[in-house]
């Protein structure tokens, strides 16, 4: 455990009682009171995640939303001040090195990536890093993100308010929005944005002022801390993928009902890693897809599971638990593109038996976000 | 007369049955229990071998047989009630009973005190 990094909030995380667990090589809070109530703490109020294990970059330069559509598919000329968007990082080959948020502040792009591929991540990026552009990996922030129905009455009852005139209050900010705000002094990059499938925000600042801040939330009665357990039952329900299960190198954004993150104007030029793949794949379809599926009964199936149809094997579980919300076993999973649709009847793997299950629509749980 | 196994089971032995479960510090790390697959009746059962499965919303943990034996009766309400395991896992929330195949098993179990020395150390 000693080769561990510390998050910035590792005493308070051990002050509220967490169970700790290595993660993307962190010491991280899997869960404080137990995931289930955390779970449907979070849907029902507000829950307070430690994401900052997760890496935030600085890109800077002149040609920097050029050289970002070199690496991910995205729209980023195109993408306003103060807005984000959810893009992958993709290899020569079409494959995902990784799934991010890309913002542009008005001044420069904060990206946000994965913990356990971040080093991947900067390795790939700065070995094609131009002349003229700088990249900084912002080890010195802690990123927070507060989910829920009532992450916004919270953030208001904090007095958190817009670094200037011309930004909108962050009970107003809109979906996939970013500004900077101030708590009392403390410089905050607040997004309204989240991986939970709840209305929320995700808040980057100083590690030295990330327990005060955090203590801050915490003090509100309707904000409890949120481990890592639930963290990954809120955003299977919500259909998301995890990066390492449900995203690989091995696998496309279009395989990964991702297309989304093509933005229009690049699936018309191309001109990113893996476009003739991606752009056949998009013309042709693929030959598999990502799916929701409901197993019946209450058994969970979980990642590795073998999914069959007509006694034959016709893809992979990628993550599977309990839906604490759904109230029943849930799992997103990879299948032959014949056997994708919504309602094919499917067998999963357990133990040497096979269990019948449905593909059912993502997400699993839906809410609506603040747009 | 209680037993206590290293893999979190214990064993309440009445002549030649015993009735399983899982210990409290066991129901307590896996966290919420959602699903629970016990033996069949008569199904014979090897000390140190797969017995059942217990499911958190995280993740499925494996039961061992703390004996051999055959098993007599499962407690099918735990089907229903998963989450008795999690409320009373060493009453209401027990597994499985089994005959005993060889009472000089027991011999490498804990007693209560024992078993509570060992979880200290964990």
């Amino acid at each position: 455990m000693s080769d561990l990094h510390l998050l910035p909030l590792d005493t308070l995380h051990h002050r509220l009682g967490a169970r700790m667990v290595p993660f993307a090589g962190y010491s991280m809070p899997v869960q404080y009171e137990g995931v289930m109530a955390e779970h449907l703490h979070t849907r029902a109020s507000a829950g307070l995640f430690d994401v900052s294990h997760m890496g935030q970059l600085v890109l800077e330069g002149d040609g920097a939303a050029a050289w970002l559509e070199s690496l991910a598919p995205g729209d980023f000329k195109a993408l306003a001040p103060g807005r984000m968007r959810y893009s992958l990082l993709l290899s020569d080959d079409g494959g995902t090195l990784d799934d991010l948020m890309v913002t542009n502040t008005g001044s420069h792009f904060y990206l946000v990536v994965n913990g356990a591929t971040k080093f991947d991540d900067l390795r790939h990026m700065e070995a094609r890093l131009p002349e003229g552009l700088t990249l900084t990996h912002c080890q010195d922030l802690a990123l927070l993100a507060l989910q829920g129905p009532k992450a916004a009455e919270v953030m208001q009852s904090l007095n958190i308010r817009p670094e200037h005139p011309d930004i909108v209050d962050v009970t107003a900010m809109k979906f996939m929005t970013v500004g900077p705000y101030l708590w009392g002094d403390v410089r905050l990059g607040v997004s309204r944005s989240g991986y939970t499938g709840e209305d929320g925000y995700e808040i980057s600042l100083a590690a030295t002022d990330a327990e005060a801040f955090a203590e801050a939330l915490l003090a509100d009665e309707r904000v409890k801390p949120i481990g890592l357990g639930a963290r990954d039952s809120l955003r299977l329900e919500a259909g998301l993928p995890l990066y390492g299960n449900d995203l690989t190198s091995d696998i496309t954004p279009v395989e990964a009902g991702l297309a989304f993150a093509i933005s229009k104007r690049r699936r018309e030029e191309g001109g990113f890693p893996g476009a003739a793949r991606i752009l056949a794949q998009l013309r042709d379809g693929a030959a598999r897809q990502r799916v929701g599926i409901r197993p019946e009964g209450r058994q969970p199936v979980r990642e590795g599971a073998g999914i069959f149809a007509g006694g034959r094997q016709v893809g992979t579980v990628t993550s599977g638990g309990f839906g604490p919300s759904v109230g029943g076993p849930i799992a997103m999973g990879y299948v032959e593109s014949a056997v994708a649709a919504v309602g094919s009847a499917l067998e999963l793997e357990v133990r040497g038996r096979r269990l019948p299950a449905v593909v059912v629509p993502l997400p699993f749980h839906q809410k609506s976000h603040h747009r | 007369m209680r037993y206590y196994s290293k893999e979190h089971e214990w064993v309440e032995v009445d002549g030649d049955t015993a009735t399983v479960g899982i210990t409290q510090y066991a129901a307590d790390q896996l966290g919420d229990i959602v699903f629970v697959e016990l033996p069949s009746t008569g199904a014979a059962l090897k000390v140190g071998g797969d017995a059942a499965v217990v499911e958190s919303v995280k993740a499925a943990s494996d039961v061992y047989a703390p004996l051999s034996g055959k098993v007599v009766s499962a407690n099918d309400e735990l089907a229903g009630d998963p989450a008795l395991l999690n409320a009373d896992p060493e009453g209401k929330g027990w597994m499985f009973t089994m005959t005993l195949d060889d009472t000089k098993e027991l011999s490498a179990l804990m007693s209560a005190d024992a078993y509570e020395a060992y979880t200290a150390t964990l």
